[in-house]
């Protein structure tokens, strides 16, 4: 991407996967750029740069968004950003990732991360998802392997386990 | 899930632990965790990035090439055709494929110039400062213009390939016809849109060659053309498999050409270069599902017998050869249809245009030819005043038949068991009957429900598996385990879970001593492509051999340690044992065995079970080692007022001789089902008047998104096949066959009128009411 002359890096504090960091990027470089190329955080996938497949979803302030179209000077200081990264905080694996390795809902896996970005999404703001309020939730994720029927299924196992424990990491 | 086992075969190992159970994928964890590096993840220091310079003509002499004195070409690493060391080639079944133009380019974006620099941004603005001059010639863009030959781009008359099956005499049979239906379907390109476009990395080594990473299914397909493009020997070049994000055949041929770029451009700079493909440019220039045309012509008694058949098949191979003749060769012995007739007079032709070329696609040939198929039973039905059931009840092969190319199926065939299960569990005659009531109606939802039966040849066509002889290896590891070798990749389907699982059960030993080798030219041997759906049946029997010369071999080396008699030495779990005594763990008998000996490989070849034979000069013979044998039922509303049609549900019967891991088989076709649907009803490669593709991103191609989804009902049914892994038979490709024309099938019975073109758009329904309603 050409990055016009007459722009300065910038300098931004964020909150990623929980820990303040310091960012100085040009305000134009797109946020998927800055988390896989500069923080080195590659769990967060390209399969478009245009918004449509939804690979690169992560969370920012708790919405599900698309890290290919926002730029980094649309970031405000303390925004708090979680990527797939985000969910090895702890020492048990998230329930999520849990339910879609036992539902079968991971073929090739270039979907996986932006999935289980949509699922938590979708889960920390309803936690007895119906099969539909899942199909639209997840509307804007696209898997060319599976069909989607598996990762609806891991969708509903997960908010299962969820109701048992917290699904917030 | 249904799994419906029809187990009549004595062949059952001793010792199945693993066979038939869903153990977690090997790959899952990383895949979750975001751990997994894929090709764009990986990067090396003072790595390049590269581009390409692309072809804007169809058909044009190149005059000059032009490089802007504005800009400072000394920052960039320039290669043209006078770069390449070798043959300028991919070398696929011919050497026709052009890597770099250096006179004629032949379709629009093809490579011209490539360029690496340290950002990918300067790399494409170098692009930028590139002119070509052209001298446009006449382009012949789709299949009548090549067929008519008033311009000629390949060979003297256009055709790449051309096959045909003569049996019985057809002539007469039409003629003692009582009905006769023609009818020709056409159906359009198919992308393959995997999630992670395509990518890769190449940089020097010590071997004065290179080593490649990259998303592929095929590492010796890289690795033969690489060494004729860089008069190598292959011994200087490694190909290593990254975690592939999808493939479904476009991974097949298309990597051989990336990793030629990277390595022409690594050649000339001395670094290591990475080339990513946007989706844009990876829509324009990879491979896609052939466009073709079918006609059949059908012969039928009153009495609703099928007795002869006239076919042509025609596919757009696009400007070279790549896969054609294969795909070509598949698509004539699956477009024979899966019912009985002895008359069959069967072509199929491959013509060059000037796009970029076609390719593998999961289903080679066979989804359009069981689209055109499957479609003509419903029609040949109608005219009969018969039920589509009913019909295909009556005319379907069974065991012991002989197909058109004189093979005669064994008794392995599930052809009943897919079509009776599928019409039990999805109530078909009663919803048929109760359809066409409740759409007399006239209401602003039709509801339609279609059928397709379909088969899927197993492993590489006709003499394949044996004329190139493939291999693969067990050897024992320093730690004690036994690692596994060879060049099947995993892309999602589940293949490095399976193999594992095939060798620990075939051993009986635990999983845990097993390691498998990610694929690498250097280290694993030639088991042959990632393709035809042949790893789990082919690959899997390769290893099965492996398996019994490693048993022998250990068992005779722990027999001979402790004195006793060889046949009392077995392993189970992770133990040696005499009789039911554990004698030592399984892996300190193999580290005792690499101490003392130099060779713990143990290897072997695939050859074909006894009895069967193929003729290649006659295209006749044993063309497959068995079949699988699916049937699709589709149930569909269709929305009278905006023509959108929404598929509720799908029945999906397969059979798949042993689901080794059943849950990755039920992904295997949930996600083969829901691809086709999309083929049939969504996926439209729509191309200008100058070749140009217009279709190249997820917002003008669309495929299934989660709310399309219907609810994909999946049985298993389990007819082993005696000559492969506990019965398995290859999968993969089976479920895209028959999705489609079940789905148009399903909406042309809600409509009460024929379309015969992929895919059905709601605007063709709209253009097809229009054409049904207005002559009446």
């Amino acid at each position: 991407m050409t990055i016009a002359k007459n722009t300065e890096p910038i300098s931004i504090s964020l909150i990623i996967n929980g820990n303040k960091e310091i960012i100085t990027a040009y305000p134009q470089t797109r946020f998927i750029d800055v988390l896989r190329d500069q923080l080195n955080l590659t769990g967060t996938k390209e399969g478009c740069g245009e918004g449509e497949c939804g690979a690169c979803s992560i969370i920012i302030n708790d919405n599900l968004v698309n890290a290919c179209l926002i730029l980094f000077g649309q970031m405000l200081d303390d925004d708090e950003v979680i990527t797939i990264e985000g969910f090895k905080k702890k020492k048990r694996m998230h329930p999520i990732q849990k339910s879609f390795i036992d539902a079968g809902a991971v073929q090739c896996g270039m979907c996986t991360p932006g999935m289980i970005m949509a699922t938590y999404a979708l889960l920390m703001k309803n936690s007895n998802p119906s099969e539909c309020d899942i199909q639209y939730a997840l509307a804007g994720n696209l898997c060319r392997c599976t069909g989607y029927q598996k990762i609806s299924h891991a969708v509903q196992n997960a908010a299962q386990l969820a109701k048992k424990g917290k699904i917030r990491i | 899930m249904q799994r419906l086992i029809y187990n009549y075969l004595a062949v059952r190992p001793i010792f199945m632990r693993y066979t038939g159970e869903s153990v977690p994928r090997l790959d899952a964890i990383s895949k979750v965790s975001g751990d997994a590096k894929y090709i764009s993840d990986i990067s090396f220091s003072d790595m390049l990035y590269g581009a390409v310079y692309r072809s804007k003509k169809a058909h044009a002499r190149i005059i000059a090439i032009h490089f802007d004195d504005a800009f400072d070409w000394s920052k960039v690493t320039v290669v043209t055709s006078v770069d390449i060391p070798g043959k300028n080639c991919i070398t696929m079944v011919t050497d026709d494929l052009v890597l770099l133009v250096d006179n004629l380019t032949k379709h629009v974006g093809e490579a011209i110039v490539l360029i690496a620099a340290n950002t990918l941004s300067l790399a494409k603005n170098a692009c930028q400062h590139i002119h070509v001059e052209y001298d446009e010639l006449n382009a012949v863009l789709d299949l009548d213009a090549s067929k008519s030959a008033n311009t000629v781009i390949h060979g003297s008359d256009n055709i790449i390939a051309h096959y045909h099956i003569d049996t019985g005499n057809t002539s007469q049979s039409f003629k003692k016809s009582d009905i006769i239906c023609e009818e020709i379907y056409e159906m359009g390109a198919q992308d393959h849109m995997y999630i992670e476009p395509q990518g890769m990395i190449a940089m020097p080594n010590q071997k004065k060659g290179f080593d490649v990473i990259g998303s592929m299914q095929c590492p010796y397909y890289i690795s033969a053309a690489l060494a004729n493009l860089m008069d190598m020997d292959e011994s200087q070049l490694s190909i290593k498999q990254s975690v592939v994000g999808g493939a479904f055949g476009g991974k097949e041929d298309y990597p051989s050409i990336l990793a030629g770029y990277c390595v022409l451009l690594s050649h000339k700079s001395g670094k290591p270069v990475k080339m990513i493909y946007d989706r844009a440019e990876d829509c324009q220039v990879t491979t896609k599902r052939h466009p073709a045309r079918i006609r059949i012509k059908s012969g039928l008694s009153k009495q609703g017998k099928l007795l002869a058949l006239d076919i042509t098949m025609e596919l757009n191979a696009g400007a070279y050869t790549t896969l054609t003749p294969v795909v070509l060769s598949r698509g004539l012995l699956h477009v024979l249809g899966s019912y009985r007739c002895d008359s069959v007079c069967a072509k199929a032709i491959a013509y060059a245009t000037n796009t970029p070329p076609n390719g593998a696609f999961r289903g080679f040939g066979a989804p359009q030819a069981f689209f055109a198929f499957e479609r003509h039973v419903d029609i040949m039905a109608n005219a009969l005043h018969m039920t589509p059931h009913a019909f295909r009840k009556k005319n379907y092969l069974r065991p012991g038949d002989t197909m058109p190319m004189g093979q005669q199926l064994s008794k392995d065939i599930a052809s009943k068991e897919v079509l009776e299960s599928a019409l039990v569990l999805s109530d078909f005659s009663t919803k048929y009957a109760k359809f066409n009531q409740i759409n007399k109606q006239k209401s602003h939802i039709r509801r339609g429900i279609g059928m397709a039966l379909f088969y899927h040849g197993a492993g590489f066509t006709g003499a394949g598996e044996v004329v190139t002889k493939k291999e693969a290896i067990l050897r024992f590891n320093k730690e004690g385990l036994i690692d596994i070798l060879t060049a099947s990749t995993e892309m999602g389907q589940g293949a490095h879970t399976v193999l594992p699982q095939i060798v620990a059960d075939h051993l009986g030993i635990n999983m845990t001593l097993l390691d498998l080798i990610m694929p690498d030219t250097a280290i694993v041997p030639n088991s042959g492509p990632t393709v035809a759906s042949r790893t789990t049946m082919i690959v899997g029997s390769i290893l099965q051999k492996c398996a019994d010369k490693l048993r022998s071999s250990l068992c005779e080396f722990i027999a001979e340690k402790y004195h006793y008699n060889m046949d009392d030495i077995l392993l189970k779990n992770n133990h040696v044992m005499h009789k039911r005594r554990r004698i030592c763990l399984i892996s300190d008998a193999i580290k005792d065995y690499v101490n003392v000996h130099d060779n713990s490989d143990f290897s072997a070849y695939y050859t074909l079970p006894k009895g069967l034979s193929w003729d290649e000069k006659t295209f006749s013979g044993d063309a497959y080692p068995t079949y699988a044998w699916g049937c699709d039922i589709a149930e569909v509303e269709v929305n009278m007022r905006t023509f959108e049609v929404r598929v509720t549900d799908i029945w999906a019967v397969c059979d798949v001789g042993k689901a080794i891991h059943p849950m990755s088989v039920e992904g295997q076709i949930e996600g083969g089902t829901l691809q086709a649907l999309g083929y049939g009803i969504m996926e439209n490669g729509v191309t200008n008047s100058k070749g140009q593709l217009l279709s190249d991103r997820f917002q003008n191609y669309i495929i299934p998104t989660f709310p399309d989804t219907p609810r994909i009902h999946t049985t298993i049914i389990e007819k082993p096949f005696a000559h492969s892994p506990m019965g398995a038979k290859g999968l993969g490709e089976l479920p895209m066959d028959g999705g489609a024309p079940a789905v148009v099938n399903a909406l042309c019975h809600a409509l009460s009128l024929d379309i015969n073109q992929l895919p059905v758009l709601p605007e063709n329904i709209l253009y097809a009411w229009k054409d049904a309603h207005d002559h009446c």
